[in-house]
């Protein structure tokens, strides 16, 4: 019994996507669309037991969910009374005649549709997320809450506010073109790299919490591009979460301090998820048309083909740097493409790199955690203490402020002998 | 007879399996096969990558054509293969219907092998 409200559980989960967003296309309103579906998931729980699963649940879902939110407006208009389960039943037969009708390339965009909705651009980038979680994903507020470390009540405002929003907006039904389509696939694709980052930023105590959310931003994509085959940008944004994500159990030590990627435990890294993601790459380079996503994959995938941190090949890290600095110029690339440099060329060349960035970075954890290591590298112990110091100073979290911490410890202790000595 | 048993099922459902599901899952799968494994009649299991790693080649024309994705969008995708030595359909029949107590949910389709070679590769990089 228990199995099989685990199977059950899993089914509603994997059709929530496809039927919440068919839903949305018949009443053309996201209250109605997710009230439709959650009844029909009631329906589920209490017929798939005893009748076992249909054969395309997904659309086992829609129907049930269009006929009672059909019947409900109903009531609401004509005081209809609710005709009672046998009417509803039979549904294998008509579920396999709707499911044929229900094409791929509807359910593409419809599911594409629900994703946009979520990234209306008056919405700020958390409550996106939020909603896309909600929505789409279906995590429970209490689930989203905990991951965004906030309070059960305040998630709930949040969300109810961006429904609200989305609510007034207007939603585009018509069937998209292909720009358009273009379009909201780059804006959904970086709303589901948010949801990532989300995840792969938490650290500490936060984490058991917030890791989940890596896992939801990779079933997410796997959705997109499953919808979306050919798309390479997509593929290299499956890629690119899935070598970052299989490097998390050695990412941290045991009191929670950040290990930097030339320190990791490299037989902690999931093989699987790395050779997903290389398969992928591979797939996507075969298209000759690069992203942005596509060369920051290539990037980790260098990394994770690398048995150890020397193996690295930095000369192709920094070419592939210099391609994303053209695709999407911004210090905090050029910052990145130091570190390649000086591997390759000497931490003198690396600092010259990214002396003109000081401005645009002054704010910048990284970028003082970056100078100091270089400033370190050549002996500078003064001037990598005071960017230390710095970067102490604007670090994010108590992980980023301990691993600086353990760098000035370890200046300390080497230059405490020198001292003695003069 | 050598029987392929081919498993199908749907890889959004499957690879929605939280951590601990998919470790049950293994772990069941593991022991379903232990039988058949200690008998010298198990043969190559394979897991595949979901579909959206796959590539198909057409070549049913020149030069062939490359497509993205697997051969044919189905409901219920190929997500893996056992190949097992038995004396009958039934056997081999009981056997999946082993693998399928531990791991309810979509179909194995049971195949006869016309031709079989098992080739020497290690499973390599793969070996976990």
């Amino acid at each position: 019994m228990n199995d099989d409200i685990a199977w059950i559980d899993a089914a509603l989960t994997s059709a929530r996507p496809r039927a919440v967003s068919a839903l949305l296309r018949y009443f053309r309103d996201l209250d109605s669309a997710e009230e439709a579906f959650q009844n029909a998931c009631l329906k589920a729980l209490d017929t798939w037991p005893r009748n076992g699963p249909p054969r395309d649940p997904a659309a086992w879902l829609i129907m049930v969910g269009r006929n009672v939110g059909i019947d409900a407006a109903r009531r609401q208009s004509r005081q209809q009374p609710l005709p009672d389960d046998d009417a509803l039943s039979d549904l294998s037969d008509a579920e396999s005649a709707i499911a044929d009708r229900l094409d791929e390339s509807q359910y593409r965009d419809d599911i594409l549709r629900l994703l946009f909705i979520c990234c209306h651009p008056e919405l700020p980038e958390t409550q996106q997320i939020a909603l896309a979680l909600r929505i789409v994903s279906g995590l429970s507020v209490a689930q989203i809450a905990r991951a965004f470390l906030v309070g059960e009540s305040a998630m709930e405002q949040r969300i109810t506010r961006a429904k609200a929003r989305i609510a007034k907006a207007d939603v585009p039904f018509e069937t998209p073109g292909a720009p358009e389509r273009a379009e909201r696939l780059g804006i959904v694709a970086r709303m589901i790299y948010l949801v990532f980052n989300e995840g792969y930023s938490a650290t500490g105590g936060d984490l058991p919490l917030r890791a989940p959310l890596c896992d939801e931003a990779i079933r997410l994509a796997r959705l997109l591009l499953r919808l979306f085959q050919n798309e390479p940008e997509i593929m290299g944004l499956l890629a690119l979460m899935l070598l970052q994500h299989a490097r998390s159990a050695a990412r941290f030590d045991e009191n929670g301090a950040i290990i930097l990627l030339a320190d990791q435990d490299r037989t902690l890294w999931k093989q699987p998820m790395i050779a997903e993601g290389l398969a992928l790459i591979d797939k996507a380079l075969r298209h000759r048309r690069p992203g942005p996503y596509q060369v920051q994959a290539a990037i980790a995938a260098l990394h994770a083909r690398a048995k150890r941190p020397e193996d690295t090949d930095w000369g192709e890290i920094d070419l592939l740097y210099a391609t994303l600095e053209r695709l999407m110029p911004s210090p905090v690339v050029t910052l990145n493409r130091a570190v390649a440099v000086s591997k390759l060329h000497g931490p003198e060349a690396a600092l010259a790199m990214i002396e003109p960035l000081a401005t645009d970075l002054s704010g910048y954890f990284y970028f003082f955690g970056v100078k100091g290591a270089m400033f370190l590298e050549l002996g500078r112990d003064e001037d990598a203490r005071v960017a230390f110091d710095r970067a102490i100073a604007l670090a994010n979290n108590a992980a980023e402020a301990a691993h600086i911490r353990a760098q000035l410890d370890r200046l300390q202790k080497d230059s405490a002998p020198a001292a003695k000595k003069v | 007879m050598l029987y392929a048993v081919l498993c199908y099922n749907s890889e959004e459902t499957v690879f929605s399996w939280s951590k601990q599901e998919e470790e049950a899952a293994m772990t069941r799968l593991i022991a379903a096969q232990e039988k058949m494994a200690k008998a010298g009649r198990l043969g190559p299991v394979a897991r595949l990558m979901p579909t959206t790693a796959a590539t198909t080649l057409r070549k049913d024309r020149e030069p062939p054509l490359v497509i993205d994705g697997p051969f044919a969008e189905t409901k219920e995708q190929l997500l893996g293969f056992y190949v097992v030595d038995c004396d009958s359909l039934d056997d081999a029949l009981d056997f999946a219907k082993e693998l399928g107590k531990a791991n309810p949910g979509g179909s194995y389709e049971i195949r006869p092998l016309l031709q079989f070679r098992p080739g020497d590769l290690k499973s390599g990089t793969l070996k976990q």
